[in-house]
Formats: structure tokens, C-alpha cells, sequence
């Protein structure tokens, strides 16, 4: 097709020539439509829908802050430390920057998990946001992926031994284990070579990836439109022109309350960085402020809070946890052979994977099956769009009950993180052992207690009252 | 003349043969990235033997010296700790070091007292369990964190594990194995060769 350019009148303004110009050669104009001004949402939406946007704002803080911080910053073990300290003394307001980035990364997960929350309340997991959901975690892997590896970088005493501790955590791999944790650090020790490749990682290469998906995540979003707390479907009820009856353009709408709710956030931002950016050793941990000594381990270390949960799932699995363990996979391999309608075949090759995990279990370290406990507890979360079997998506229309589930999984999931910060007691690990089953059992269990119950009738059309 | 006939059997063969050209020399490449990962000559070379001095060291001390980037300490051990320790066997995974998984224990450790002199113990300070160093905690009785009967020993500070006095793990800890022997000899009465021994470097 050859190239056609609108003819503009010849007194047209230069505002409307140059926009015109650039249309036909970019979908400018076409594109903020689709995802903006002619992007339809439902009207319904409560405070729990702005932390996508908040998301947005604290990865722009984040990717800000870190460049200026690289400008400053030596990825050398026998400079790095020394680096930071000079950002935080002699760079101009290299302290307000670095405050910036290291309450960011807080922020970020302490935002990006009431995104998830909201997520499981309102069903937006649900057909047909699978994909949505799925590109959603593996965001949160890579901000996993890219919090652990920036936390070297200050090559302090936790950064040191937390490293060394994730790191040989691979080693508990059957056979290829031991070399697969060499490979990582490229050293027989966490080392500069650690130190230089995580570095790459942290403002690389897990970024562009990170922001592909995030990409991907809005674009999936907007292919199919924005679900909401009546988990009503708006695009079945339209207009003659085809518009959603309950659905309002994103921008101005939204855009106006996302950035109301973004100057509530930042406000709160402004006060951590300024008056506890270390938050009682929460965002940063006091042991991090000694060298990394590769000799002395602190005597007591844990994980940056957001990952204590899992953190908890892996120290909770010890020998003697193993047989209940055990007993767990033989009970749910019960209930899915005498309770399904799944295939023979299927049946029994989930006999068989079944019964290779609890022989596995007595013949492996206990070592290797905590890894793959918190290895599983975050990737279980791919299949939750297939897990759910309630007829509804939203919680407002599930069985009353339905919310103490959610309510005591929430419980579990809160109890492991306190339990991850704190030293390990031989009566934090029952409990946490305990937890550890309520995590896994609101997921595997899903399929039958989401099913369960009479769900209240799902209106026609959102539930809204103007104000 | 149908469509499929218009294909010319030829270019889809070169097609397919660069492309399977392609892929390979795809793979090469990534081969070349993946392997630079790997641990450098430098990483490699710097493994040498460590010479310690233990002349001025006194019963109950313990010295800490670097060997390839990880602690290995040096034990003076009283008569009475070394006796104490077959009283306890039965709390130990691996009384007799026999597993291999972490590390082999070289043969003149493999004894009650894991060590070639008695009295002096000579370990590799990494928890087999997940890499953090244990610490020493020689006072016997009950306190934070160990067992009220604890006879001393070592407590990883991360995940709770416990060795004895000879570096052997206790039953039902995270830690799988026995803190590692190193390879090491003694050149005379008071000095000690870390990383090597009669049958060469470790």
C-alpha cells in the first residue's frame, strides 16, 4: 500500500500538522487510545487497584536511582563497600539517592504483594487473565532474582553470607549440584568474580527482562480489559458503538486517581527515606553496615523481610519433618486417585510421581527437599488460574467461609515471614512445619475447597454508586 | 499446478541446511558464554598451600587462617575434651565420617578425634549444611539456642546446626555432614601445611 499523509487544511495549527506528521509514520495517536484515553475500566474499581500503577512509579524510582548510583558505585570486592560508604558521605546527596533505591526495593515488594492480594480476592487470575497472571509471576521471580543480586553489591557481612547461603543452596541439587554452585560463583568461594557477574545481573540483565514483561503484563491486560471487585465480565454488556456500559476511559479517570494515591505514597515514601530508611533493620540490616569478612559468619542472619516466608518454608524442612512429609504427598496422592475423574493413565503416573517422592525423600537430604519446598511455594503460583474451580471469581460472591481460607492462608503466609526474621527455635519450627502445610494446602487443596459452598448470585453489572 | 508442487525440493533443502548451519554455530556460541561463567585460571590458581606457625598455641585456643577464601580453624583440644567425645556417639549422624558426600575425610582423620595429632584439630569452618560459618561455642551447659546436656562444640548461628568438638554433626540438624578435614601435614613439631599432604596437593 503505498504511504498516504492526511491532508491537513492549510491554516491548520502547527500542534494538529505535527501530530498529523508523525501518525503516519508512528501510531502515536493510535496507541494512547488503545491503552489510555480509549482504554475501557470498569467504573467499579476500590483503593486495592492502584498498585499496578504505584508498581509502575516505584520501577521508574528504582530505575532512576540505580542509574545515578552505577555512576558512583565500583563493583570490586576490594572496593565496593568502601564505594557505598562514599556515596553515602562525600557524593552530593548520594545518600538521599542510595535511601531512595534501598526503600524502593522495599516498597516495591511491600506494593507488588498487595498487587498479588489483590489479585487472589477478586479472581483476576481467572479466564481469561491466565496469561496476565502468568507474566505476573514471573515479574515477581525476576524482582526475587534482581533484589538477591543487588544485595550483594554493598559487599557487607549480610550481602556476603546471604549470597553464600542462596548459592549453596543449588549445591543440595542431586549429582550436578556442587559444580552448578561453582558455575554461579565462578570461584570456589563468593568472591570479586561473584561480586562482578551479580553486579551484571542486578543492572543488566535482569532488568531488560524485567521490563519486557512488564510490557508483556500491561499489553496481555489490555488485550482482554481489566477485570474488577464484582468479578463482572463489562465487555458482555455494550453500547451501540460497542463501548462497555460500565466502563470509563483509563485516562482521565484513572489517571487521575493513580496520581492522587501516587502523592499518598510518595508522601510516605519521603518519610521512610528520610526518617528510617533502615526501618529498625527491616529494609536495611544492621550487619550489613560491617565489611563482608568471608572468616566470621554474624552471629544471627536472615533474609531482607520479603523473602522470609519461603526463607521459612526451607529452614522449616528438617530430617524429622520429612515423614510428614511424606504422609502428605501419600494422602494427596489418595485424594486424587479415589477422588477425580481424572484418566487411568493420569492416575497412575501421578501414583508413580508420587510414590518417587516419598522413596526420594527417604533416600535424599533433607537439604535438597527444603530447597525444592521454597522453590516450590513461589512457583505454585503458575498454576493457580487452573487450580480455582470456584463458579465465581470474585470473594464478595464466594461462600462466607471462603474468607477465613483466604484469611488463615494469609495468617500462614504472615506467621512464616515473622518466623524467617527471627533465630531458629526448635518450637518456631513446628510452628513454621505447620504453616508450611497451611501454605501448600490452600494451593493443592484448591480444586476441592474452591468447588465447595453456595456462592451468593453474581449481579448483571457491576455494583457502583456514583459519588 | 497446486501450490505444494511450486515448492522447490532444492532451496527448501538449503533453507533447512542453514538454518541447521545457523543453530549450531548458535549453540557454539552460547557454549562459549556459559563456559566463561565457569571459575577463571586465576579463580584456579590461587588454591596454594597455607603454612601456620602453631608454636604459641595454647590449649583451648583456636586460630582462624584463610586457605582458598574459607576460614579453616586450628583446634588445641584439653585430654578430657578428646575423651569425652566417643561418650556421645549415639547423638551423632556420622559418628565414623563414613559418608562422602561433602567432603572425604582423609584416612589418618578417619578416628575418634578426627585429627592426626590428638589434640589438635584442624577443620574447614563451612556448615556442610548451606556455607555459613559455625561458631565456637566450647562453654559445656545449658544456654541459648543448644541442648542442655551440650558437651561444647560449634553452632551454625544460620539454621541451627550443631558439631561436637571433633566437627561431627548432631542427628537431626539441617547439616547433612561432618565439617570437612582438609588435606594437611605437619613439617616438623610446629608447623602445620594446610592443603597438602604426603599424597600432594589437595
Amino acid at each position: 500500500m503505498a504511504f498516504t499523509e492526511k491532508q491537513l487544511a492549510a491554516d491548520a495549527p502547527f500542534r494538529e500538522r505535527a501530530l498529523n506528521w508523525i501518525d503516519a509514520r508512528f501510531p502515536f495517536t493510535a496507541t494512547w487510545r488503545a491503552h489510555a484515553a480509549a482504554y475501557y475500566v470498569p467504573k467499579n474499581f476500590n483503593f486495592l487497584y492502584v498498585f499496578g500503577s504505584l508498581a509502575l512509579l516505584v520501577l521508574a524510582i528504582q530505575i532512576v536511582t540505580g542509574i545515578f548510583l552505577v555512576m558512583h558505585y565500583k563493583p570490586d570486592a576490594s572496593l565496593a563497600f568502601a564505594s557505598v560508604e562514599y556515596i553515602m558521605r562525600d557524593v552530593p546527596w548520594g545518600w538521599l539517592i542510595r535511601y531512595m533505591h534501598s526503600t524502593g526495593a522495599s516498597a516495591f515488594f511491600i506494593v507488588v504483594y498487595i498487587h498479588m492480594l489483590r489479585g487472589l480476592l477478586y479472581g483476576s487470575y481467572r479466564r481469561p487473565r491466565e496469561l496476565v497472571w502468568l507474566f505476573g509471576v514471573c515479574i515477581f521471580l525476576c524482582l526475587m532474582a534482581e533484589a538477591f543480586f543487588g544485595y550483594l553489591l554493598p559487599w557487607g557481612q549480610m550481602s556476603y553470607w546471604g549470597a553464600q547461603v542462596i548459592v549453596n543452596l543449588f549445591g543440595a541439587i542431586p549429582f550436578i549440584g556442587p559444580d552448578l554452585s561453582l558455575w554461579i560463583r565462578g570461584d570456589y568461594v563468593v568472591s570479586d568474580a561473584t561480586l562482578n557477574r551479580f553486579f551484571a545481573f542486578h543492572v543488566i540483565a535482569i532488568p531488560l527482562v524485567l521490563i519486557g514483561l512488564v510490557v508483556a503484563h500491561i499489553v496481555a491486560l489490555h488485550e482482554v480489559g481489566s477485570g474488577n471487585p464484582d468479578g463482572v465480565e463489562i465487555k458482555e454488556t455494550v453500547d451501540a458503538r460497542g463501548i462497555p456500559l460500565d466502563g470509563i476511559p483509563f485516562h482521565p479517570y484513572y489517571t487521575v486517581h493513580d496520581i492522587f494515591v501516587a502523592t499518598i505514597f510518595l508522601t510516605l515514601f519521603a518519610a521512610v527515606v528520610f526518617f528510617a530508611p533502615q526501618m529498625g533493620g527491616y529494609f536495611l540490616e544492621y550487619n550489613n553496615f560491617i565489611p563482608a569478612n568471608p572468616l566470621k559468619t554474624p552471629p544471627h542472619i536472615a533474609p531482607v523481610w520479603y523473602f522470609t516466608p519461603f526463607y521459612s518454608i526451607l529452614r522449616a524442612t528438617t530430617s524429622d519433618f520429612m515423614r510428614w512429609l511424606q504422609a502428605g504427598v501419600a494422602a494427596y496422592v489418595a485424594l486424587l486417585v479415589l477422588r477425580t475423574r481424572l484418566g487411568r493413565k493420569t492416575k497412575i503416573a501421578v501414583a508413580v510421581v508420587g510414590l518417587l517422592l516419598i522413596v526420594g525423600m527417604s533416600t535424599l537430604d533433607a537439604k535438597f527437599w527444603g530447597v525444592v519446598l521454597m522453590g516450590t511455594s513461589v512457583m505454585i503460583m503458575f498454576i493457580l488460574p487452573w487450580l480455582d474451580r470456584s463458579p465465581v471469581k470474585s470473594i464478595r460472591y464466594r461462600p462466607g467461609w471462603h474468607k477465613y481460607v483466604y484469611l488463615v492462608f494469609g495468617l500462614a503466609f504472615i506467621v512464616l515471614g515473622y518466623l524467617g526474621v527471627q533465630p531458629p527455635t526448635p518450637w518456631g519450627a513446628v510452628v513454621a512445619q505447620c504453616c508450611a502445610f497451611l501454605y501448600f494446602g490452600f494451593f493443592l487443596l484448591m480444586p476441592w475447597w474452591s468447588a465447595m459452598g453456595r456462592c451468593k448470585p453474581v449481579p448483571e453489572r457491576v455494583v457502583f454508586r456514583a459519588h | 499446478m497446486n501450490d505444494e508442487k511450486q515448492v522447490d525440493p532444492g532451496r527448501r533443502c538449503l533453507l533447512a541446511a542453514t538454518c541447521a548451519a545457523g543453530g549450531v554455530a548458535g549453540l557454539a556460541t552460547t557454549g562459549v558464554l556459559v563456559s566463561s561463567l565457569q571459575p577463571s585460571e586465576r579463580a584456579k590458581a590461587a588454591g596454594a598451600p597455607v603454612e601456620v606457625d602453631i608454636s604459641g598455641l595454647a590449649v583451648g585456643d583456636l586460630r582462624t587462617v584463610e586457605w582458598r577464601g574459607k576460614p579453616v580453624w586450628i583446634l588445641k583440644r584439653t585430654p578430657a575434651e578428646v575423651d569425652a567425645l566417643k561418650s556421645h556417639d549415639a547423638e551423632l549422624a556420622d559418628p565414623e565420617s563414613k559418608r562422602t558426600q561433602f567432603s572425604t575425610t582423609p584416612d589418618y582423620a578417619l578416628n575418634e578425634w578426627r585429627s592426626r595429632r590428638k589434640d589438635i584439630l584442624v577443620l574447614v569452618g563451612i556448615c556442610p549444611h548451606l556455607g555459613c560459618s559455625p561458631t565456637p561455642r566450647f562453654q559445656p551447659g545449658p544456654q541459648p539456642s543448644l541442648p542442655d546436656d551440650w558437651p561444647g562444640g560449634f553452632l551454625c548461628p544460620c539454621h541451627g546446626s550443631t558439631f561436637d568438638l571433633a566437627g561431627r554433626v548432631y542427628k537431626n540438624k539441617p547439616a547433612p555432614d561432618n565439617l570437612q578435614v582438609p588435606r594437611y601435614m605437619y613439617e616438623g613439631d610446629a608447623k602445620l601445611v594446610i592443603g597438602k599432604d604426603e599424597k600432594g596437593e589437595a
